[in-house]
């Protein structure tokens, strides 16, 4: 399995961005979780479950809730993923901004 | 720091849109994608060939110091619209990743300050994922074959 890719997948959802970005300030227990979401109570435990099973989300029992906080390390790896991609491409059009603008004050 | 470069790439899709802002009047940016002079400057690779017009034909190559081709590239423009548009197919030769399709959109957005919008479709959304993880390996050949240059230089 292609764990990097599964990772990829799963924060490229809208509705598992939402959550993340939900759990990133304090855990939240999955009820409190999708009380935030017009969408249905199994919908969002499936989202919970992906999230989990690719470790950007961490459970914590207390008592007899289940609390679910985010995987820093793990988030940091995703950004790591897209990022070069993004860096490469930013780095090519400050070049192109560069060039240009040495060409327009050339004229 | 705002980020000037966005990459936006949807769950299982086959497509990716790259947008960027430029301190730069339309015409100019334009200008850096249709000239091959210019063209070779930011991009950092030998234009072979870029025919600027409908059914025009282009070719990159980058050799490292040795002479070694270390990056081959070709495609044909569809659609050449100055200051508007260009649509043109990408293939990276022997490699794996296919042909992809490219939509080149500029827009002129104050006098002095222009926006283009890439939206690229690969075959398919494997292809797309493995052409997103690239980079890494590519950061570290470039910066191997930098070292190299140093390094034969020194000699």
């Amino acid at each position: 399995m292609n764990l990097r890719r599964d990772v990829f997948q799963a924060i490229a959802d809208p509705t598992r961005r939402a959550i993340l970005m939900l759990v990133a300030s304090h855990s939240m227990t999955a009820g409190a979780i999708a009380s935030n979401f017009d969408t249905a109570r199994p919908t969002v435990s499936k989202h919970l479950q992906i999230l989990t099973e690719c470790e950007l989300l961490g459970q914590k029992q207390n008592g007899r809730e289940i609390y679910y906080h985010i995987n820093a390390k793990k988030m940091k790896e995703v950004a790591d993923f897209i990022e070069p991609f993004r860096q490469m491409w930013d780095e090519r059009f400050n070049k192109l901004e560069a060039i240009m603008k040495n060409y327009k004050s050339k004229k | 720091m705002v980020q000037k470069t966005k990459i936006s790439a949807e769950d299982g899709q086959q497509d990716l849109v790259i947008t960027r802002e430029f301190d730069l009047p339309l015409e100019y940016l334009f200008k850096a994608y249709a000239e091959p002079e210019i063209v070779e400057q930011w991009m950092g690779t030998k234009v072979l060939k870029l025919e600027s017009k409908k059914h025009g034909g282009w070719q990159f190559e980058t050799k490292d110091a040795k002479g070694n081709v270390v990056f081959k590239a070709n495609g044909v423009i569809h659609e050449f619209s100055p200051g508007r548009k260009i649509t043109r197919t990408f293939e990276m030769e022997n490699t794996p990743f296919g042909v992809q399709l490219e939509v080149y959109e500029f827009e002129q957005l104050t006098e002095d300050s222009s926006k283009l919008t890439m939206h690229v479709i690969y075959e398919s959304a494997a292809q797309r994922d493995q052409m997103l993880q690239l980079p890494f390996a590519q950061g570290i050949n470039m910066a191997h074959n930098r070292l190299q240059d140093i390094v034969s230089k020194l000699k």
